[in-house]
């Protein structure tokens, strides 16, 4: 269990964060979000105790980071954002070097370097100095430091940032793989990759925190959960539609005879808008019932707490 | 403390891992030579002994050991792998000291690859091997100290170039404490005692005693608690700075 207490970061000018409190339990993915600046590294490097807070605390499986840090770096994974490494070193090198400090020697050190370096797909270029890496290989090669010794709890830093498609897809099947049983925390600026990974989503603004709960739960906050879009082949009746009980508004979209009906909060109009496009004898090329759209959610949270 | 051997390995290799390790021995050997037998006239002086070898160490190493020291910390700094160092599960002593070791062995092996020095000393006449024994002692002794205060400076610079001036003007304070260009500064003023202090603090006048086969537990505590004392200052600048 990670616990975050009433964590307060301040610099000469400004509060980086302020104030933040939460639990992350075994078994979470939690994604760490919030705009640029909004204080997700500065929480972070603090977790790992490579900051010290200016106020309160942080402990990581019962050891607190201030007093136990050793005792708590050792059960943490962690990547830094930009993947710092070493550039002089080979990849081996730089692995085997982590795995020293890790406390493996010998054939159980060599082991640990080859699986991890097998989960990341980097055996090919063991060898190779890591300065003469593309950025993928780079981040991947900070990922297998920070998973090497199969650490209770993973902290990661922007982990997808700079990576191509595939190896974002690859990154997060990784993730998904290690975080049974485990902590892991990731932050991040892109939203797909909360639904896609994360079991429980933390939007932090001005170093406060904004939101917390499953993804499905923040979608839910968005004025688009339970929308309903229709594409007619003719043009559809926004009055008729705007009428029907439990519609909040209907909003035109770009794309010809489309409107996008918005729902009350809590209320479920699929249905009933059904029943008027069979009732008027519509033509309807699609239909489509909205769960939410996250990255909405995300701007009214951070933008109303930048204010 | 095993984490210590870790680091130290780590730095040290990383040492010979560019060219900057052989570039710099081989620009030592050169000018120790060069300093030798022209500025220090080893022929002409017709006596078997280094001492022109020997005095002219604390100016080789003003520019030569804040060289080796200036990457230390500016260079994990500038690339951000201070975070990844600091984050693993060391204590600061360890990184510090590590570091710290891993040059100065460094160092070390340099001093060691002048061992012709020695070889061609034997054959001309017969020197006092116990003296240039505790000259090489001093040496590095005094190469520590310079280190020491390198890496205080590397660890408060970002940019290596400005670590290594700075490492360039402190050490050379230190050199020059002993002289009136620093004393006189002081002597209108200042007690006699406080003028004792400074003059104790050049590397100069306790190299010079070391490297004249004279070894005095003072003059080694010396270098020993100066070393101590700038890598304990390293330690907090590294604390104060690392985010930065």
């Amino acid at each position: 269990m990670i616990e975050i207490t009433n964590l307060t970061k301040r610099f000469a000018q400004h509060t980086a964060v302020d104030n933040l409190s939460f639990r992350v339990e075994r078994g979470e993915v939690l994604g760490f979000l919030g705009p640029n600046g909004a204080g997700k590294s500065t929480t972070m490097k603090m977790l790992t105790g490579f900051l010290a807070p200016t106020s309160g605390s942080a402990s990581v499986l019962g050891f607190d980071i201030q007093k136990q840090t050793l005792k708590a770096q050792q059960q943490i994974g962690y990547l830094p954002e930009g993947a710092p490494c070493y550039g002089d070193m080979t990849v081996r090198g730089f692995l085997e070097f982590i795995a020293e400090i890790r406390g493996f020697r010998g054939a159980e050190k060599r082991e640990k370097v080859i699986s991890a370096a097998a989960k990341v797909e980097l055996g090919a270029v063991l060898e190779q100095s890591i300065e003469t890496l593309s950025k993928g290989f780079k981040r991947r090669v900070g990922l297998a430091q920070a998973i090497l010794h199969d650490p209770q709890v993973l902290i990661l830093d922007e982990p997808t940032d700079g990576l191509d498609p595939n190896q974002k897809h690859q990154v997060r099947e990784l993730i998904q793989g290690l975080a049974k049983d485990k902590i892991v925390i990731i932050s991040t600026h892109i939203l797909e990759e909360v639904s896609a990974v994360c079991t429980r989503a933390v939007i932090i603004a001005g170093g406060k925190l904004v939101a917390d709960g499953t993804p499905f739960e923040l979608e839910s906050r968005s004025r688009y959960h339970q929308a309903v879009t229709l594409v007619g082949a003719d043009a559809l009746d926004e009055a008729a539609l705007a009428a029907l009980p439990g519609v909040a508004g209907v909003e035109r979209n770009e794309r010809e005879h489309s409107l996008t009906v918005l729902a009350q909060p809590g209320a479920v109009i699929f249905s009933a808008v059904n029943e008027l496009i069979r009732e008027r004898g519509w033509s309807i090329k699609e239909l489509d019932v909205e769960r939410g759209r996250l990255d909405e959610v995300f701007r009214t949270l951070t933008r109303g707490a930048a204010q | 403390m095993k984490q210590l051997s870790v680091i130290f390995k780590r730095e040290l290799g990383s040492y010979f891992a560019t060219p900057l390790a052989y570039v710099f021995i081989v620009i030592f050997l050169v000018l120790s030579g060069v300093f030798t037998f022209y500025l220090g006239g080893f022929f002409e002086r017709n006596q078997a002994d280094l001492s022109p070898f020997f005095n002219f160490h604390p100016w080789l190493y003003l520019f030569l050991v804040p060289a080796i020291a200036m990457r230390l910390w500016a260079e994990e700094r500038k690339s951000g792998s201070i975070e990844l160092l600091m984050t693993l599960p060391i204590t600061r002593f360890e990184a510090v000291t590590g570091k710290f070791l891993a040059a100065w062995v460094f160092a070390g092996i340099a001093l060691l690859l002048t061992f012709p020095m020695i070889i061609a000393v034997n054959y001309l006449g017969q020197p006092d091997n116990g003296a240039i024994f505790t000259g090489y002692l001093g040496s590095w002794l005094m190469a520590g100290g310079f280190l020491a205060i390198g890496s205080c400076m590397s660890a408060l610079a970002k940019n290596q170039v400005i670590a290594f001036i700075l490492a360039v003007v402190v050490s050379f304070l230190f050199i020059v404490s002993g002289f009136p260009l620093v004393l006189d500064a002081f002597s209108a003023w200042a007690p006699q005692l406080v003028l004792d202090a400074i003059a104790s603090l050049s590397f100069l006048t306790r190299f010079e005693a070391i490297s004249k086969g004279v070894i005095d537990l003072r003059d080694l505590l010396y270098f020993v608690t100066l070393i101590a004392a700038w890598l304990a200052a390293t330690a907090v600048v590294v604390d104060l700075k690392k985010a930065d």
